[in-house]
């Protein structure tokens, strides 16, 4: 049977569907941005910003951009009514504290534990930079990963032990791929879904750490 | 009477030693105190060691401020960005020292020093090279790591009005860093774009109270010309 990977877009779909009515939330920078574009409007969920921002919104229109109102990214945004400015002090406090619901990050790389890597290739030229990543790790009551099932050259992103530099230990919840949805769980890896037409050990087989099939019970 | 404000740059920041270590506003160029910057650049102030959340955007503010040679370490979060050239070539010339922190770590840092505080445990970063050799604690089931304030001689910090008792207030997310860099320097300067009356700022807005300024230097409501 063939099946069809799932576009960036489908992937942002399918994990703002798992946000819920009420839920503060943080995105990180890439595929995580563009959840915000399929959260439904009849919800009210709190985008926070490491730089000083709780509900924010979509970006200005055209010719009012302020380059004193911008997000993590770097990118103009706005402000929506009943949303707030603070310092950083506060705004990591939001984040370390355990007040954030949920945090979507990317990764270079899962464990099976669920540590994750997502800020350093270690490679000897690489400049090093980490920002908010590992308070986000340690801090959201909930993490998401998004990310590619398998790199570029086909090696899997998902592994039995990290390879590249953590960012955090034991803590990712949940991960969006291209391919499916894996639980993270004290039992091991869960998957609850897969992409049409894709065989479990067709899964298992690009995938470096055990899998345990529990489509059946989510289905 | 005490009056914090001036209009001379110059004179706010002669009292910068080569060898300082300056905090310094700024979240990306938003928050980026530019003139202040721009005014060091101008004294010549040498071997600084600089504590920003990054390391510089274009050939803007603190870019040219290491494009001077005038820092030999940075403090900072997130150093490489899609326009962070003049760090990339010279931390690859070996010509700057870089001391890498989570942000948040960052942040309580420098607020552990503003408080008074020693020593703090924090759970972020536990068990990653940035943890490295630093002494840990289980407390209730939970790991952390010790880390040192960061205490500064200065703090360069740009808010949106500020009067002659120093308090201020900020503008949107150029706030940043500003409130709790303010509490950790020993002489906090502050670029404002206007100073107002005594009394002008309403007390339940003050985000900065004037205790923890010492200097307001108006620099005026010119338009950051750089995009975020």
């Amino acid at each position: 049977m063939s099946y069809t990977k799932l576009s960036r877009d489908q992937i942002a779909e399918r994990v703002a569907q798992d946000i819920p009515d009420g839920a503060y939330v943080n995105l990180g920078i890439g595929l995580p941005t563009k959840i915000s574009n399929y959260l439904p409007s009849d919800k009210d969920v709190f985008l926070h910003s490491e730089n000083g921002l709780l509900a924010f919104g979509p970006p200005p229109a055209k010719g009012e951009e302020d380059p004193e109102l911008i997000n993590a990214g770097k990118e103009f945004v706005t402000l929506l009514q009943g949303g707030s400015y603070f310092h950083h002090g506060d705004s990591f406090a939001m984040m370390r504290g355990g007040h954030l619901d949920i945090c979507v990050l990317g990764a270079f790389q899962v464990a099976e534990n669920g540590d994750l890597a997502n800020w350093h290739t270690g490679a000897p030229d690489a400049i090093p930079a980490v920002g908010g990543a590992m308070d986000l790790a340690v801090g959201s009551k909930k993490v998401f990963v998004t990310t590619d099932h398998v790199t570029k050259k086909g090696e899997p992103k998902i592994v039995a032990e990290l390879a590249y530099p953590a960012t955090g230990l034991k803590c990712v919840d949940r991960i969006y791929t291209d391919l499916c949805v894996i639980d993270v769980t004290p039992e091991g890896m869960k998957v609850i879904e897969k992409v049409a037409g894709l065989s479990f050990e067709e899964l298992q087989a690009v995938t470096g750490a055990k899998l345990i099939d529990a489509t059946a019970t989510h289905a | 009477m005490i009056d914090k404000s001036t209009a001379s740059l110059r004179e706010a920041l002669s009292q910068i030693k080569d060898g300082s270590t300056i905090m310094i506003g700024g979240f990306g160029t938003a928050g980026q105190p530019a003139e202040l910057i721009d005014g060091l650049i101008e004294l010549g102030i040498k071997d600084l060691i600089i504590v920003n959340n990054n390391a510089g955007n274009g050939d803007y503010g603190l870019a040219k401020l290491l494009k001077a040679g005038a820092v030999r370490k940075i403090i900072c979060s997130f150093p490489r960005q899609s326009d962070s050239y003049v760090f990339d070539e010279i931390y690859r010339a070996g010509k700057i020292e870089l001391e890498l922190v989570p942000q948040g770590n960052l942040a309580c840092r420098i607020q552990a020093a503003g408080m008074g505080l020693g020593p703090i445990y924090t759970p972020t970063g536990f068990g990653t090279l940035l943890a490295e050799g630093k002494p840990t604690l289980n407390y209730e089931g939970k790991d952390f790591v010790l880390e040192n304030p960061i205490k500064a001689d200065f703090a360069l910090i740009k808010a949106h009005q500020g009067d002659r008792w120093g308090n201020l207030v900020y503008n949107k997310s150029a706030r940043n860093f500003g409130p709790i860099m303010a509490m950790a320097a020993d002489v906090t300067i502050a670029q404002v774009s206007e100073v107002v009356e005594l009394g002008a700022l309403d007390p339940e807005h003050i985000i900065t109270p004037g205790i923890f300024v010492q200097h307001v230097v108006a620099v005026g409501k010119k338009q950051l010309e750089q995009s975020a």
